[in-house]
């Protein structure tokens, strides 16, 4: 113990260790960003030194702080090298890191498959162990594809348990990934079912339990095995699993079900744990529910107990809902309850429980509810599952619509009335009471959010509006001013409904030889729509505009007594058929339809008749005009048909009206099938005004006749006539229902699908499913093809493949090659060794891009990689240029690729001409620090790093000088010499140079151009190396903390010019942003109130640079102020960069 | 399966998490303090299971402690209840009376226990000497 001690102690001497960071940042509470970012800043120093165990701990460091929610993949470079480290205790660390911070699209992971595959067959357990574990949560299809078979081998011959049992539930993230690898991997899998070890044994049920809720069918055959264990295991988590995949498989082996009632009825008796009882009560009810003897733990007075009983009774709902509605009292009373999971689970319940009989009085009781809800969001579901209460399965349920449609707070009757044309006239009627009365509601409606409802009903009113009684009273009331009171959306429908309604009166006019009424509605109309043309709401303006225009030129007609009312009721001609919710994905795409592209220019006229309020009823389409008969020649009618199609075809939301269902319709046997619906009303009515609910009676009888009517008129007049159709009709209600109270029959319009619609059920399928692809038929003997992949030499036709270890050659041998010569053979084999090398220089060469990329995002500052890392050696590539001819064109296809990576724009047209192939190369980070001493020099660390398996030496390292910026270089030596590098590389090997830069104005970012030229040692050859140097202002900017009284003074003084910049779509808490500030910019935190801050920093030539740095929601403001405009210019564009990068 | 094992302190700090399905590192803090949230508000006489979005919360609080697992609709709440007990125990053993601040300043400890505990998202070893069997040998590997 001692020992511990001071062996921690010396650790701490020499770092700041995981416990110091905790601490410290416990005891920086007011500047935690602040703190934390310097800390950033010193294990950025310690992932650059060699010694692994600093580099490990500082990787433990980073594991906390992502967890903190720091960003750090910046260092994914360095966990992947302590993952490679020797030593166990580091490795482990490099693992845990991986597991946090890597994922599917990290892009150091496939530099990792060699490591894990080292780690996987090593003979230390643990680090089998920890590369598994590792491996789990960063798995990628690459990396399945490349493993599977190690881990194979590690399943079947494993010696120790440990490792048989990760590697069993690792095959599962396997299978998910590479779903190639189940049907050859699947004997195994079954085999360690039966291992003696009882955790690979539960590890394989877990992995077949978790395959088998997805795709049961494929795993019946282990049935026995699996019953087997049932009976023997005493583990209870197992037992869980094993009960759960039983409960998977018994609705497709139902003999299974009777084996199962004996050990599921002892595991009840006998169990004392809680949840091995709710998985056996709850598979019981899932599958064997005629075995059940009521429900164990509904009364249960636990929370917990009765929160599962609910849950569990839904699902005996779905098969048995009998059963369940005699609970009703009991889930009615769980909605009392104070826990508002509970009383969310309840309200499910009363969905499903609800009948003809019980609906109203369930309505009844959540209507009481909604009033005592404290809290929006419950109330919300309360409002909601009501509506979905009376909407289910089409208002099946509903047997008197009367009562629904008066209930003020369901905002359903557009949809009612669609649906249930025989409910239409007497919902347009009452609709037209409520928007007389709407002066009595309005101002109460608009405290509850109610007057939704007027949306509606004035909606209703307009599209049935031949339904109403005194259409000219309902358009008066409609347009009173008022109703610019109303939210902008339903002054728009009512403006566009009251058009409607004055084409149904002009039509009912139309008759009369005294066109006066007509003329007098004209007037009334041109009279109050200028009150909506001055709305501040667009859309009502655009309307109230369009149709005044229309409704001034109807009045000129009129006054020359010219019968318009046709053409005007044709504006609005046509019927609206409830459109089913999946109709619009159901569309086929004819054959050769490009949906994207014009079929024509774009119409240029306007075709004011297809404004509809189109933005109204989501779950409507937008009703298109069909021009029943106008005075329009052909002509005009068939280019005007024309334009519509092309809008129709170009309109996403428009869905052709079926020809199916038209038929369906013409072929219904007319009106005399219009049901009578006996209407008995107990709940009284709630909007004032309404007819009470023995007139209800009356006036329905009266209408339908009347309706009846009119409708055998219509029928004989348009039969020919193309109408878009309802559905065919069939009977509502389940037989064993009829007996319940009113006598009903009621016809529910199909909604509409879509022609050559496909009936399928798989729309709730997830096609991205990944269980997916394992439904795989397993009980099919294996195909030779099917193999796991083994290892093998897979060059360059897997550009992504990773790159290939020592054992290159044994590789390549195995690789089949049909050669005939032995010269051949050896020649190839020599290419082959060459492709490899280049191959792994060009691996690791996007590892440079890639950290590259990490870097610029992170720290556009002051890190950047050398981005031009090639160049051509002509000698070399003459040698090489016969051999590799076809190599060179996937080479070059992966240089484009690389170049895409790389962030200079320019460079790229002078790469892609010279560079041919790949060299062993250096590469460097490099880290640009302002010399505070002196104000025009700044210094510049360079990380050289040989990657390649040569010796590196001579290295000379040359900057082309600006007129801004020059390279210091010892007295005596010429503008153009170049600077020695003071070390020489072996390979692998990294060492930092700095190199000392005079600067003279520091107001703009510049890049600086340079070259590196070095000595391959095994071929004595030069190489050169391009790179590019980018002096970013902000890195002349050094980190100064100043005092909020100082910064005051200094903002009062008067001297700073300022400017500002906003940023949109920032997705991060403010410290979090404040800390990228901090520590990609080099500010400090002044002072921090809430979603606002002030920043400090100071240039090295000593200007002050001050920011104020809000937030609201996702948008970022920065207010700056600065002695020197064009620096300050750039400082914030290049924190815009910062952030646009994130 | 379960997606996340989160520790939170009562403050809503995040003591340690552990995602077993990848979550966006951006989207992960705005998880996080979602779930504590959902949990914090709740009182101690409501129940340990919260609908989440399209999954689950199971959690249970130890002092100002709180572990929240995330697990999917088919998970079996009450087995997780008591994985959670269970895992607090096995603390409780390695740390003997373990407190907020042992899992602070062992976090990598920590998570090897709860990678011995649960494996790709399911419970692979409950028994408490056996998880701890390697974390003792990394002791023994450190003092020796």
């Amino acid at each position: 113990m001692a020992l511990k001690i001071v062996k921690g102690s010396i650790d701490r001497m020499f770092d700041k260790n995981l416990q110091d960071l905790v601490r410290g940042i416990r005891n920086h509470k007011e500047d935690e960003a602040k703190y934390i970012s310097t800390c950033i800043d010193e294990i950025k120093q310690e992932l650059k030194q060699d010694n692994i165990a600093v580099k490990a701990n500082a990787v433990c460091k980073l594991t906390y702080l992502q967890m903190l929610g720091y960003d750090v993949s910046w260092a994914a470079f360095n966990i992947v090298e302590v993952m490679s480290s020797s030593k166990f205790t580091y490795k482990r660390i490099g693992y845990l890191a991986a597991s946090q911070c890597f994922h599917e699209s990290t892009d150091v992971i496939m530099l990792t498959t060699n490591q894990i595959r080292k780690d996987l067959s090593s003979p230390n357990q643990y680090d089998t162990g920890v590369a598994l574990t590792g491996l789990s949560c960063f798995v990628t299809p690459d990396l399945a594809r490349d493993l599977a078979n190690d881990i194979m081998t590690l399943v079947s011959h494993g010696d120790c348990v440990k490792r048989k049992r990760c590697s069993v539930l690792i095959m599962y993230k396997v299978f998910l990934k590479y779903p190639e690898s189940l049907r050859p991997a699947f004997p195994r899998l079954k085999e360690k079912l039966e291992d003696p070890d009882p955790g690979v044994q539960s590890a394989a049920v877990n992995v077949i339990c978790e395959l088998a809720r997805r795709n049961p069918k494929n795993y019946l055959s282990l049935a026995p095995l699996f019953f087997k264990l049932m009976t023997s295991s005493t583990n209870n988590w197992v037992l869980i699993k094993i009960i759960k995949l039983f409960g998977a498989l018994t609705p497709l082996e139902p003999r299974l079900g009777k084996k199962l009632i004996e050990p599921l009825t002892n595991l009840i008796h006998s169990t004392s744990a809680m949840s091995l009882l709710y998985e056996c009560v709850n598979t019981v009810i899932a599958v064997l529910i005629s075995l059940s003897s009521g429900m164990p733990n509904h009364s249960a007075s636990i929370q917990v107990m009765k929160y599962l009983g609910l849950l569990a009774m839904s699902k005996i709902l779905k098969t048995h809902p009998k059963s369940v509605q005699s609970h009703k009292d009991l889930i009615l009373q769980c909605l009392d309850d104070k826990d508002e999971s509970i009383r969310l689970r309840a309200l499910d319940l009363l969905y499903g429980m609800v009948s003809k009989k019980n609906l109203m009085e369930i309505v009844k009781k959540l209507m009481l509810h909604v009033d005592k809800a404290e809290g929006t969001t419950y109330r919300d579901e309360l409002l909601t599952k009501i509506i979905d209460i009376c909407s289910q399965s089409n208002y099946q349920y509903i047997t008197n619509f009367e009562w629904s449609v008066s209930q003020p707070v369901t905002p359903h009757p557009p949809g009612i009335s669609v649906s249930w044309w025989t409910i239409r006239v007497f919902a347009v009627a009452q609709m037209a009471t409520l928007l007389d009365n709407a002066h009595l509601l309005t101002g109460s409606m608009q405290r509850n959010g109610i007057c939704e409802v007027l949306y509606a009903a004035a909606w209703i009113c307009g599209e049935f509006s031949e339904h109403l009684e005194n259409p000219l009273q309902t358009l008066e009331a409609m347009l009173r001013p008022k109703v610019a009171t109303l939210p902008g959306h339903i002054q728009a429908v009512y403006v566009q409904n009251a058009a409607k309604l004055f084409a149904t009166v002009l039509k009912s006019q139309e008759g009369n030889t005294d066109s006066t009424t007509a003329q007098e509605t004209s007037q009334l109309m041109i009279d109050r729509l200028p009150l909506f043309v001055q709305s501040a709401n667009l859309e009502v303006q655009e309307r109230a505009s369009c149709i005044l225009q229309l409704v001034k030129y109807i009045q000129k007609l009129q006054q020359k007594d010219v019968e318009v009312a046709e053409e005007v009721i044709a504006l609005f001609a046509g019927e609206l058929n409830p459109v089913a919710p999946k109709a619009q994905k159901k569309v086929p795409v004819p054959e050769g339809l490009d949906l994207d592209a014009w079929i024509n220019e774009p119409p240029s006229e306007s075709e004011s008749e297809d404004e509809q309020p189109k933005a109204i009823f989501a779950k409507e389409e937008p009703k298109h005009s069909r021009p029943r008969h106008t005075e329009v020649d052909e002509k005009e009618l068939a280019r005007r048909r024309e334009a519509r199609k092309q809008e129709q075809a170009n309109n996403p939301f428009y869905i052709k009206a079926s020809p199916s269902s038209q038929k369906v319709y013409q072929d219904a046997p007319g009106v005399e099938h219009i049901p009578v619906v006996q209407i008995d009303l107990s709940v009284p009515l709630k909007v004032p005004g309404l007819p009470m609910s023995d007139q209800y009676v009356k006036l329905e009888e009266e209408r339908r006749q009347k309706e009846r009517a009119e409708k055998k008129k219509k029928e004989k007049k348009k039969r020919k006539e193309k109408r878009s159709g309802r559905g065919k009709k069939h009977d509502s209600g389940p037989e064993s229902e009829e007996d319940i109270t009113p006598a009903h029959m009621v016809d529910i319009v199909t909604e509409e699908m879509p022609e050559n619609a496909l009936p399928s059920d798989d729309d709730d399928k997830d096609p991205n499913d990944p269980h997916k692809a394992l439904d795989i038929d397993l009980d099919k003997p294996l195909a030779d093809s099917e193999k796991l992949p083994v290892r093998s030499h897979r060059a360059a036709e897997a550009p992504k493949s990773p790159a290939e270890d020592g054992d290159a050659e044994s590789a390549a041998t195995q690789e089949p090659k049909k050669k005939s010569g032995k010269e051949k053979r050896e020649k190839k084999k020599d290419k082959d060794r060459d492709r490899k090398v280049s191959l792994k220089c060009s691996v690791s060469l996007q590892i440079q891009f890639s950290t590259s990329r990490i870097f610029n995002e992170l720290s556009p500052s002051s890190f950047w990689v050398f981005n031009e890392k090639k160049s051509s050696k002509h000698k070399k590539k003459k040698q090489k240029k016969e051999k590799e001819e076809k190599e060179k064109k996937k080479k070059k296809k992966k240089h484009h690729h690389h170049h895409h990576h790389s962030d200079g724009g320019g460079e790229e047209s002078v790469q892609n001409g010279t560079v041919e192939e790949e060299e062993p190369l250096p590469v460097s980070v490099y880290d640009i620090q302002g010399n505070l001493q002196d104000g025009s020099q700044v210094v510049v660390s360079v990380i050289f790093e040989n990657k390649c398996d040569s010796f590196l030496k001579s290295m000379e390292f040359n900057v082309l000088d600006s007129l801004n910026s020059k390279l210091q270089r010892p007295e005596g030596s010429g503008p153009h010499d170049g600077l020695t590098v003071p070390f020489q590389l072996p390979p692998g090997v990294s060492n930092e140079a700095r190199f000392v830069f005079t600067v003279q104005s520091i107001v703009m970012p510049q890049k600086l151009k340079g070259t590196l030229t070095f000595i391959v040692k095994d071929s004595s050859t030069h190489e050169k190396l391009d790179f590019k140097l980018h002096f970013t202002c902000t890195s002349y900017l050094i980190t100064t903390p100043c005092y909020s009284d100082a910064f005051a003074k200094l903002l009062e003084s008067g001297d700073l010019k300022g400017s500002s910049v906003r940023l949109e779509g920032v997705n991060m808490p403010f410290h979090h942003l404040l800390a990228r500030i901090c520590f990609h910019h080099h500010f400090s935190v002044v002072e921090r109130i809430d979603s606002c801050a002030s920043m400090y920093s100071r240039s090295i030539q000593g200007h002050h640079v001050c920011l104020l740095v809000k937030t609201s929601g996702q948008t970022v403001s920065i207010d700056a102020k600065c002695d020197e405009p064009t620096l300050l210019g750039n400082v914030l564009d290049e924190i815009k960069q910062t952030f646009s990068q994130c | 399966m379960i997606k996340f094992v989160l520790m939170v302190n009562r403050q809503g700090q995040t003591r340690l998490s552990r995602y077993y399905q990848p979550v966006e590192l951006s989207r992960r803090a705005a998880l996080e303090a979602d779930v504590v949230r959902c949990c914090l508000t709740r009182k101690k006489d409501q129940c340990s299971f919260v609908e989440y979005k399209d999954f689950k919360l199971v959690y249970r609080q130890y002092a100002a402690l709180y572990i929240v697992v995330g697990v999917t609709d088919t998970e079996n709440e009450l087995s997780i209840y008591e994985l959670v007990h269970n895992f607090v125990e096995v603390l409780d053993k390695y740390f003997s009376r373990v407190s907020e601040l042992d899992i602070m300043f062992n976090l990598d400890r920590v998570h090897i226990i709860l990678d011995e505990m649960i494996q790709n998202g399911h419970i692979v070893e409950t028994n408490k000497s056996r998880i701890l069997a390697p974390l003792t040998a990394l002791d023994k590997m450190a003092d020796g």
